[in-house]
């Protein structure tokens, strides 16, 4: 059925809208009423209230900064916390001619043109009325003396105790524990104004950053009455602030002590980790700084001359740099030839020295490759190939293995990947494949290229955390591990350590695979007395008088290349341009608590250089002071 | 045309004859009215921006602006925005999608359109005159009251666009929009039995609502009901606008005199809590005064929709008076502390420019449906 033609009824519809709009109007009033009765009540009713309150605002909301979180060791050791520094602040409000001020307080304490600047930018940020603002931290007895003489004379200026970060350790924990900085004008856009108005400070590298909510504590305040010039006459009420969550680290003071102590003054990084939970025992990396430099302001020239050192002392070695492994990668190779079977226990290779591709003019050098011809290894197998580095050995498994299989595998290891939790500056290295050639540079990938990663260098790149964290897979004969710095995570809420691009625990078959290898790099160290060209390659360095079994691998990475046909030659490179020496252990290899990662850059041969520091963090690790087995104890 | 073919609103007085300046389609009463706030606005911006001539002369300009806006929308015929109305609700919410991808973030909110170099606007400004041009349009060659079919597709115009800007997130106007859409469908006559529905559907499902809001919208409720709640933050600003309006009393502390606003202790006090500075400078008597010529320039617009010819321009003229006055009872609201803060501004007082100009061209299209008549009386 046709639906019935309905006509506009004009006249009915007029009489609806005009009802409406009348209803509405009505209600219009009704609402008209209420805020005027709302204003009625304000202004008149409670008039005598509010003008007492707004009588010079003598009521004022005050917050009070948290403490914030202290960060310890493992031990118990405090290695952030938080001292007393007297602050010259200024409110603003209460300042007759901020110029004449600031002048009176040059001509008291001295200033620094630098400093007067910094002042007026910070007095110009928008912020609470009558909220005193710190222009200057730590004054000297004599400054606050010299202030607290002429405060009549200094309307609103005032010296203040506040808490501000220290760090009793300085430079030692510098780049495992981070610092705080002061908040800057960028900064404070970005954040939660309520949540900062008592806070100066901010986490602004490694924990301190990465824990920064946790760390800061709950803002507090109260609500004060205040004679005319500011002074707090009776506190009304307060809301006390929360303080921030204590944090305890992995990481053991003395053993970075130990480490810190072993490397000396050259230039590199120490990376020891628990390998059962991924924790980092010590994280080093030398030249380091001292973070309580940052921490109230630093003078423009001291920053300077730490940003522009050559040893980039701000520079964070152990997981911001990225390194060519060279040798350290041989044992993870070994595996992936060994599950594929692209190799086994009983293949063997006749090494004269170098390898060649076929119809490849280029010849690929075993590092005791010499143009008389006399270099090589002569037979060699997998164990062979590891305790003894062999590379050609490695060329011809990693020319069999092609890299799509490397890739697969060593990306179990964490390759490429950036596993770290709570470490925000660490980066992933970069494990090359096919696709990436082709993305970053265009080219397809040669059978060189995939020669090159065999022996740890060309365009593979790890950081001294990735390469330990690889090692301590390994060490656990393929159980997972993420490296971490918070050893009590309770404290904080999961999704602090909840974070995706979980590793998967490794399986080989047959199992037995682990033990070849780790025994291989067992040889690497302890295999002595054997004659030339037979020994362990790191035994003459450190593999006498030791009182646990320990698992190495040395590696030596290159920083400029080599032309065919020349010998490396150490003396006759600069010492910037020699190249960076590795050592990778764990120990003691029935049953692995640490695992570590040395790299002293341009350091030289990884054997002869790095070793020595590895045993000397080992000893001290397992054997303790008393050079007596504790390994026990430190479980 | 003859007399005896008019059929005229019951109750509504024949005697009405000159219709404004019918030349040039103004109303002199609307803008009387609109003089005399916008005015009495200056002046106490003035006194809010610490007596400082520039921000002032750069409010004057705007509103010169938005009054060329004005008089030129008049001078169109009212068929001109029914024949719009559709399009232009189609490229506001293309606009308010196009938000959602390239639209860039202010204070958290997504907003804004920006065109480098030429323009930047919020597409939601627009979308508080289009969706009662769009229902207006809608309805206007319907059978009304309306029935329950045409009630879907009135609903989809308001919610489609509230949606679209509730999620930037600008609750204050996802609210005033889909207020203005309710508007037109409560003048058209919808039943009496299904506004009482929706309210008691609305009031039912509050409660799920509160899940939705964000947490900063939570908040802000949480603090009006208890501004000690957070006295640091977002209470802050209503422990001081009342500070602000109580200390006032009658008749304030005097122009230029106001020491909550000028010690800086009120936030905002050139925009949204302006108010709050008349209050506490010129008192309950200067509040009344501003509040009767809002009430007074509704009033008109009412009028001009009692006496509008045909369903378009009354819907459209009825909507917009309407929801002027939601403004000033929002905006009030928020800063005396009965409604939570929405971000609304006090209609042609507060600093800026986009507001002042929809609320012109609404007033525009108003006085073009009073000034364009088919039947000359």
């Amino acid at each position: 059925m046709a639906e019935p033609l309905v006509l506009k009824d004009h006249g009915e519809e007029s009489q609806v809208f005009f009802d409406r709009i009348i209803q509405g109007f009505g209600f219009l009033l009704v609402i008209t009423v209420l805020l005027v009765a709302r204003m009625f009540y304000l202004q008149i009713i409670q008039h005598d209230m509010y003008s007492t309150l707004s009588d010079k605002n003598r009521i004022q909301v005050q917050s009070i900064e948290p403490i914030r979180g202290l960060i310890y060791d493992r031990n118990g050791v405090l290695l952030a916390d938080n001292i007393p520094s007297s602050n010259l602040t200024i409110t603003k409000e209460r300042v007759e001619d901020m110029e004449e001020t600031i002048a009176a307080i040059d001509a008291l304490i001295g200033l620094s043109d630098d400093q007067i600047e910094s002042f007026k930018r910070r007095l110009g940020r928008r912020q609470r009325p009558f909220e005193s603002v710190p222009i200057l931290f730590r004054l000297s007895e004599q400054d606050i003396a010299r202030i607290a003489v002429n405060q009549h004379a200094l309307d609103g200026v005032e010296v203040k105790a506040k808490l501000v970060r220290h760090y009793p350790l300085g430079e030692l924990m510098a780049h495992a524990v981070g610092s705080v900085r002061r908040i800057n004008e960028e900064d404070a856009r970005k954040l939660d104004a309520v949540a900062y108005s008592g806070t100066n400070h901010i986490g602004k590298i490694g924990i301190e950053k990465y824990y920064e909510n946790v760390l800061l504590g709950q803002v507090g305040y109260q609500r004060v009455e205040t004679d005319a010039r500011g002074r707090i006459m009776k506190v009304l009420d307060a809301n006390p602030p929360l303080p921030g969550v204590d944090l305890v680290l992995h990481v053991d003071a003395g053993l970075q002590r130990a480490a810190s102590d072993a490397l000396g003054d050259k230039r590199g990084t120490v990376v020891a980790i628990d390998p059962k939970t991924g924790g980092i025992l010590a994280l080093v990396s030398k030249p380091s700084y001292d973070p309580n430099l940052f921490v109230t302001g630093i003078d423009f020239a001291t920053y300077k001359s730490l940003r522009d050192s050559i040893d980039v002392p701000l520079f964070n070695r152990a997981v911001q740099g990225q390194y060519e492994p060279g040798s350290t990668v041989k044992p993870f190779l070994a595996l992936t030839g060994l599950v594929t079977g692209t190799t086994s226990t009983e293949y063997t290779i006749e090494d004269p020295g170098w390898f060649r591709l076929p119809n490849n003019e280029r010849l690929y050098r075993d590092w005791n490759w010499k143009k008389s011809g006399t270099g090589g290894h002569g037979r060699v197998n997998v164990q062979k190939a590891i305790f003894r580095s062999c590379n050609v050995y490695f060329f011809e498994l990693a020319n069999k293995l092609g890299i799509d299989r490397i890739h697969s595998y060593l990306s179990l290891f964490g390759f490429g990947r950036n596993l770290a939790i709570d470490l925000p500056e660490a980066r992933s290295g970069l494990l090359p494949s096919k696709d990436w050639k082709m993305g970053a540079r265009g080219q397809i990938w040669y059978p060189g290229d995939t020669l090159n990663v065999g022996i740890g260098q060309g365009d593979i790149l790890v950081t001294p955390l990735q390469l330990a964290t690889a090692v301590a897979m390994l060490a656990n004969r393929g159980k997972s591990v993420r490296p971490r710095m918070l050893r009590q995570e309770s404290v904080v809420e999961p999704s602090f350590i909840r974070t995706p691009d979980q590793p998967s625990d490794i399986d080989l078959v047959p199992e037995s695979i682990w033990d070849l290898v780790i025994d291989s790099m067992e040889k690497v160290v302890h295999r002595g007395n054997q004659g030339f060209g037979e020994n362990g390659t790191a035994w003459a360095y450190i593999g006498r008088g030791i009182q646990y079994r320990m698992a190495g691998k040395s590696g030596t990475a290159q920083v400029v290349g080599i032309a065919q046909g020349e010998e490396y030659d150490e003396d006759m490179l600069s010492e910037r341009k020699r190249k960076h020496a590795w050592f990778v252990a764990f120990a003691p290899v029935e049953d692995p608590v640490i695992a570590l990662v040395v790299l002293l850059e341009n350091g030289g041969g990884g054997s002869q250089y790095a070793s020595p520091i590895a045993r000397q963090v080992l000893d001290h690790y397992l054997l303790g002071n008393s050079g007596v087995a504790a390994v026990g104890k430190k479980l | 045309m003859s007399e005896d073919f008019v059929r005229r609103m019951p109750g509504v007085s024949t005697s009405f004859t000159a219709r404004g300046n019918t030349l040039l389609h103004l109303d002199v009463q609307l803008i009387l009215l609109l003089i005399l706030i916008v005015s009495y606005g200056l002046l106490i911006l003035y006194s809010a921006v610490e007596q400082q001539n520039a921000p002032v002369n750069a409010q004057v300009t705007k509103i010169g602006i938005a009054f060329v806006v004005m008089v030129a929308m008049a001078q169109m015929p009212p068929m001109f925005y029914l024949r719009l109305a559709p399009w232009l609700f189609l490229v506001g919410v293309c606009l308010l999608i196009a938000v959602i991808f390239f639209g860039y973030t202010v204070n958290g909110s997504q907003r804004w359109l920006r065109i480098p170099g030429v323009l930047s606007f919020q597409p939601s400004e627009l979308m508080k005159l289009v969706v009662p041009m769009i229902l207006a349009w809608y309805f206007h060659d319907q059978h009304l009251p309306p029935r329950i079919k045409h009630l879907f597709w009135a609903a989809l115009m308001i919610v489609i666009p509230v949606l679209l800007i509730a999620q930037q997130p600008d609750l204050g106007t996802a609210l005033i929009i889909g207020v203005s859409g309710l508007l037109v469908l409560f003048l058209a006559g919808v039943s009496w039995r299904y506004i009482l529905t929706v309210i008691g559907v609305g009031l039912v499902s509050a409660p799920a609502l509160w899940f939705v809001l964000r947490d900063y919208q939570r908040g802000r409720i949480l603090t009006l009901f208890n501004p000690e709640r957070d006295p640091l933050g977002a209470g802050w600003n209503i422990i001081q606008s009342k500070t602000a309006i109580g200390s006032g009393g009658l008749s304030g502390k005097g122009l230029f005199q106001g020491t909550q606003s000028h010690l800086d202790f009120l936030p905002e006090s050139q925009t949204d809590f302006i108010i709050a500075v008349l209050a506490e400078e010129m008192g309950l008597v200067g509040v009344l005064v501003l509040l009767g010529l809002y009430v007074l320039l509704t009033g008109r617009g009412i009028v001009i929709a009692i006496q509008a010819q045909d369903t378009f321009g009354r819907l459209l003229a009825g909507s917009i008076s309407f929801t002027f006055f939601v403004y000033v009872f929002v905006n009030i609201g928020m800063v005396s502390g009965i409604l939570p803060v929405v971000g609304v501004p006090l209609p042609l007082v507060s600093y800026g420019g986009t507001s002042i100009l929809t609320l012109f061209a609404g007033f525009g299209m108003i006085m073009s449906i009073h000034t364009h008549r088919r039947i000359t009386l």
